[in-house]
């Protein structure tokens, strides 16, 4: 069997973006560093620059979501490409197209980029197996798989507070087996080389072996969070009550909510985050959600200067696009040879 | 038709034969093996020097698709394909639409199979209506229609009194129960093997538990019971130990295992392989290893190609929305041929696994070479290096893992009750 990283096109440079897991660690630092540009950019009072005009960046959402495609717009919109949103929940797959109708539907319009969210894992890289050469496909969370941007805001984030990340520990708590997100952060931080991640749950939210990902597991809160330097809440899905996971909210809370005592454990200069959107009460304390270490509104600023590092480095096909912002009007970046010829090997194989 | 085969060797486990000899048939039926009586005259000769005789491979379990699926293949391109591995009988499960659960369903196949001419197909009827695990199908009509067992099919029976029932009531027809080990309960959406493999890949995961757990209920129904039972394509090292002991202690069961679950591990889903997207999962290299160790010291007795064909749609979609199963009716002798060059069994013994060991399973007259048995061969050459690509399959079904893997061993005869069935051109 052919051994690839379908990421990759053929020269060795990002095409796509599907997973953390498999990148380098200098890639990772090089989109932190491109979004630390960009993130001056989206505090100006002229919000754009020109990296992207005349491509097309389809947002292509098989799942509800209104932040993280939001961001996506505004990063795709701040980086002047025109922006399709596609809702497909509501149009094609409810009338019996396939995915791949679908997909061949809208490459037919000429669109150089489709940001792809889907229930099920998996989904990104499968689109990014079918699309046509010049596509370039971003991954906006696949059922249980992985959520690649949005754990690079989070690594973003914790850049901002913690500068380093070699003696960082930092606990992921709640509802891992569900969530994508951990796993693009486990991915990301393990990477980024932290001293210790740990995932704190209850044994029926944590998924099996998952210390082959490189974690220690904790089920008592208090005990996990002791020393952390960086907290990451997730979300406890109300449907998670149906089932037979979780006895109630109550108890959940009563044992992984996080209050400001169990707070007291962790390092004094911890920060607490959460993807969002938090569940006061259920598995955090407002208190904590709204108190100072909390960078949870700053992660969403962040999505926006990540999401266009992430964008503008996998269009041009190289992670070296110039640092510096540019003032309006100056020239499109250049295409790569593949992309010009539309020749580029679809299966982006290493050679 | 009247055919003489020379300078083959005839291996034929059932009878500890492997020599080199001459075989003779006429009116369908092997006639005789070594010197024929002087006024045998043949309408055709076939030169088998360096080839291998065997019985016609006896495949425990295929899906033809038909009737109900035709889009994904039918029985003349099925059997047809069979054929082309060596496999001249098939025992097909009752997972059919309509599902074979009244006796008509079992005659359209037969008949369809008899109008194609390729193989013989044995049918499985379905345990309980409409394979629901509510009410017993009607097993003594099943029976006079030609089904040699019953079977759910892969839909877990949950109420465990419904199976018991079901056993008793198979017993009493003298039907042998196949029995698919996955709890429903446990298994809970899953889509491969829980484990390593899909914690990374946040894929919902099917613990080994949900086998096990079953076997462990089956084994007590089993033996409370007294029914002649089966378990169909075992993925568990653990659940192949359970049946080890329970064969120990005197259970009238036997046990299968398909030929990709001796290869392939959780490890080839890879990045959403969706060709590895297989029901039963596969399971970890232990358990890989575990089912090899069952086959070596005959636990598992025999290895079934659990044949699924699919067409290309049902494989193009992200991993969980896949159809499962693999197309391996070609792929059957191969990969239980490189058993045998990796040493884990001797050649006869691995032909066995292919030929009386599945027949005896099944109770019927099929997988030997014994003088007056139906002409049913299969003759290889086994030292033919070949590669499986797109243009080698004849099967409808172009899902398997397997595809451009090189293969040594390849099947250049099939003769099905004297007839010449399949023959590899150049």
């Amino acid at each position: 069997m052919k051994n690839y990283n379908i990421q990759f096109d053929k020269n060795g440079r990002l095409r796509h973006f599907l997973t953390i897991e498999g990148l380098k660690r200098q890639l990772l630092v090089d989109i932190l560093d491109t979004a630390e540009s960009f993130s001056g950019v989206t505090a100006q009072s002229i919000k754009k620059v020109p990296l992207l005009r005349g491509k097309t960046v389809v947002n292509l959402f098989f799942e509800p979501s209104t932040r993280t495609r939001t961001t996506f717009e505004l990063a795709a919109k701040r980086l002047s490409a025109d922006v399709l949103n596609i809702n497909v929940t509501a149009s094609a797959t409810t009338k019996g197209e396939t995915l791949l109708d679908t997909l061949h539907n809208l490459q037919a319009m000429h669109c150089d980029m489709f940001v792809v969210r889907h229930d099920r894992g998996g989904a990104a890289h499968f689109i990014a197996q079918h699309v046509a050469p010049h596509i370039s496909v971003i991954n906006a969370g696949d059922g249980r798989h992985a959520h690649p941007t949005q754990a690079m805001l989070d690594m973003f984030t914790i850049r901002r507070h913690k500068k380093e990340f070699a003696k960082l520990n930092v606990a992921i708590v709640g509802d891992i087996l569900h969530s994508r997100v951990a796993r693009s952060q486990i991915h990301a931080l393990t990477t980024l080389g932290v001293n210790e991640v740990r995932v704190i749950g209850p044994e029926t939210l944590i998924p099996c072996e998952v210390e082959t990902l490189g974690v220690h597991v904790y089920h008592d809160l208090r005990e996990g969070l002791r020393d952390v330097d960086v907290i990451i809440m997730l979300r406890l899905q109300h449907e998670r009550m149906k089932g037979a996971l979780l006895p109630s909210e109550h108890e959940y809370f009563r044992l992984y909510g996080l209050t400001e005592e169990k707070l007291a454990y962790a390092k004094p200069d911890v920060i607490v985050m959460h993807p969002g959107p938090i569940n006061r009460g259920v598995e955090i304390d407002s208190s904590v959600a709204d108190g100072p270490r909390s960078v949870i509104l700053e992660q969403v600023t962040h999505g926006i200067a990540v999401r266009m590092a992430i964008m503008s480095m996998v269009l041009s096909g190289s992670a070296s696009i110039p640092l510096s912002i540019r003032p309006p009007g100056m020239a499109e970046v250049p295409k790569t040879q593949e992309q010009l010829s539309g020749k580029a090997n679809s299966e982006g194989e290493i050679i | 038709m009247r055919l003489r085969i020379i300078n083959g060797r005839i291996i034929d486990p059932a009878n500890s034969i492997d020599s080199v000899q001459e075989i003779c048939i006429a009116d369908g039926h092997i006639q005789s093996i070594g010197a024929a009586s002087r006024d045998f005259t043949a309408d055709r000769e076939i030169d088998a020097t360096n080839l291998i005789i065997c019985p016609g491979l006896v495949d425990l379990s295929a899906r033809l698709r038909e009737p109900g699926y035709e889009h994904k293949a039918t029985i003349a391109s099925e059997t047809r394909a069979a054929a082309s591995g060596g496999i001249t009988t098939l025992c097909c499960p009752p997972d059919t639409d309509p599902i074979i659960d009244t006796p008509a369903v079992a005659a359209l196949i037969r008949s369809r199979a008899e109008a194609a001419g390729y193989a013989r197909i044995v049918p499985l009827g379905a345990l309980t209506q409409g394979l629901k695990g509510e009410r017993l199908s009607e097993m003594a009509a099943l029976k006079e229609a030609g089904c040699i067992g019953v079977n759910n099919a892969s839909r877990h029976i949950t109420n465990a009194h419904v199976l018991r029932c079901a056993m008793e009531y198979a017993a009493t027809q003298n039907l042998t129960v196949f029995l698919n080990a996955e709890d429903y309960w446990l298994r809970n959406q899953g889509c491969m093997h829980e484990g390593m493999v899909s914690t990374r890949l946040g894929l919902p995961g099917i613990p080994e538990s949900a086998e096990v757990a079953s076997v462990a209920r089956d084994l007590v129904l089993i033996e409370q019971t007294g029914v002649r039972a089966h378990f169909c394509r075992l993925s568990t090292a653990r659940a192949a130990r359970m049946v080890a002991r329970a064969r120990y202690e005197g259970l009238p069961i036997s046990a299968d295992v398909s030929a990709h679950h001796l290869y392939l591990t959780e490890m080839d889903v890879g990045d959403f392989n969706s060709q590895c997207h297989i029901e039963p999962p596969l399971r970890t290299q232990r358990d890989r290893d575990g089912l090899r160790a069952s086959l070596a010291r005959g636990i598992v007795t025999a290895i079934c190609s659990d044949h699924q064909p699919h067409e290309p749609d049902a494989k193009l979609a992200p991993f969980s929305a896949t159809a499962p199963g693999i197309s391996a009716l070609e792929t059957l002798l191969p990969l239980t041929l490189r058993l045998a060059d990796e040493d884990l069994l001797s050649l006869s013994d691995a032909i066995a696994c292919l030929t009386h060991q599945p027949a005896k399973i099944l109770g019927i007259n099929a997988g030997t070479l014994s003088i007056g048995a139906p002409a049913d061969m299969c003759i290889f050459d086994p030292n033919h290096y070949w590669t499986i690509t797109e243009k080698t399959l004849l099967s409808r079904g172009r899902n398997t893992p397997f595809m451009g893997w090189e293969f040594k061993g390849r099947v250049t005869h099939t003769v099905m009750g004297g007839k010449v069935v399949y023959e590899l051109v150049g």
